[in-house]
């Protein structure tokens, strides 16, 4: 597959070098709220979409960036963009429905200190990827997220039932898990090529 | 926290609470991304927690200083900003020492930015207290992170290619476990790591529990 085609981009971002758990991006919400599969799936969702603003308005300010020679200030402006989209899609979904805000709740505002976004900024800047290739990239990044986030919170509902002992329970015994399923998703690396 | 008694804790207290009643890795579990990406040779965990700690330091510093001046709507929007002006310095430094460091770490030293311990920091304990105590403070959360981060690479480059530091240790007959350095190696070290000290910490609250009784 060419590696500069839109599919092998959302691939790559999605399966083979899965954002979570082959880059380590976004560990801290992956570890946070995988315990239930309903509010995994919301966070997955509101992740994509500020992945897709914030990669959108990215692209545009490293262009501006790069034309004023001022490259030594992108992290500033990336982080700077990414709160403040983070704090648009917040008053977008607040007005247009409340309903869905709610469900969101506190998820919405944690996505700031996401690493996995600044991390997907800063990875298409890198790549030097064109506009809709970091569209794909994002779409990819979050899609991967999701199913990470989705995969492990099937896995702890059901852990919920099993006994285990004491000292396993928490953090450790997600870790490991997590260990496993990297293990698992090792197996695409070839699809890389 | 156990800086509500009358006197206040002691400035070696304040830093050894960071090295190991509250690491950040360990008992508090932020800064996890970082933990896990660069912890694969041992000579990375030195670069990442010294560079990490160089941040939390500074910027602990800075926001004591301007804490009265930050207005508090704005005040997270002011932490990041900070920080983040750190970090470049950082980066721009790495590049300037050694390229090949700075390509083994990766986007990793700009994603300092969103590690939670630094920004969990000047929130918590910066904003509230003086200069003195910020910077003892950041420099035992920092100690207690690049030791967190050195227990990992340790294990992970002695099991993973039989090195320490890029010397070699296990001898030529000694078959590396590659699985260690790979992605999975991290979140299986890290989870052992963690169960081990669980283990300790239980131990130590029950003979406390049959002490008392």
């Amino acid at each position: 597959m060419d590696p500069d085609s839109l599919s092998f981009i959302f691939l790559n971002a999605c399966i083979i070098n899965n954002f979570v758990l082959s880059m380590f991006l976004g560990i801290c919400p992956f570890l946070g709220v995988s315990g239930k599969r309903d509010t995994a799936l919301r966070m997955g969702a509101a992740v994509i979409f500020v992945m897709l603003v914030s990669s959108a308005c990215a692209y545009g300010i490293n262009a501006l960036l790069v034309k004023l020679n001022v490259e030594y200030l992108r992290l500033i402006c990336y982080i700077a963009v990414i709160a403040s989209a983070v704090q648009l899609v917040e008053m977008f979904i607040k007005k247009f429905s409340p309903g869905l805000f709610r469900a969101l709740g506190i998820f919405l505002p944690l996505i700031t200190t996401n690493c996995a976004i600044l991390g997907l900024a800063l990875f298409q800047t890198q790549r030097e990827y064109n506009f809709f290739q970091c569209l794909a990239f994002a779409l990819g990044a979050g899609g991967g997220f999701t199913l990470a986030l989705m995969i492990m919170s099937g896995l702890r509902e059901e852990l919920d039932l099993a006994d285990v002992p004491n000292v396993v329970k928490g953090a450790a015994l997600t870790l490991i898990l997590a260990g496993i399923l990297s293990l698992a998703f090792m197996g695409f690396a070839g699809l890389g090529g | 926290m156990a800086n509500n008694n009358r006197h206040g804790p002691s400035d070696m207290e304040t830093f050894l609470r960071g090295l190991w009643e509250e690491n950040p890795v360990f008992v508090m579990l932020l800064g996890m991304c970082p933990t896990l990406a660069v912890t694969n040779t041992v000579m990375n965990c030195i670069a990442m927690g010294l560079a990490a700690s160089f941040v939390l330091v500074m910027s602990s510093v800075l926001v004591s200083l301007f804490r009265k001046f930050i207005p508090k709507q704005v005040r997270i929007a002011t932490f990041i900003l900070i920080i983040a002006t750190f970090v470049t310095i950082v980066d721009y430094v790495i590049q300037a020492i050694s390229l090949e460091l700075y390509a083994s770490l990766g986007a990793f030293i700009q994603l300092i930015v969103v590690n939670c311990i630094i920004l969990g920091r000047a929130e918590a304990y910066a904003s509230k207290n003086n200069v003195k105590k910020a910077a003892i403070d950041a420099l035992g959360m920092g100690a207690g992170f690049t030791f967190a981060l050195l227990c990992l690479g340790v294990v992970r480059e002695l099991l993973g290619s039989g090195t320490l530091l890029g010397y070699p240790v296990l001898g030529s007959h000694f078959e590396p476990w590659a699985v260690m350095i790979l992605p999975p190696g991290a979140f299986f070290v890290l989870g052992t790591w963690l169960l081990i000290f669980n283990a300790m910490r239980e131990r130590s609250a029950r003979k406390a529990r049959e002490k008392a009784a």
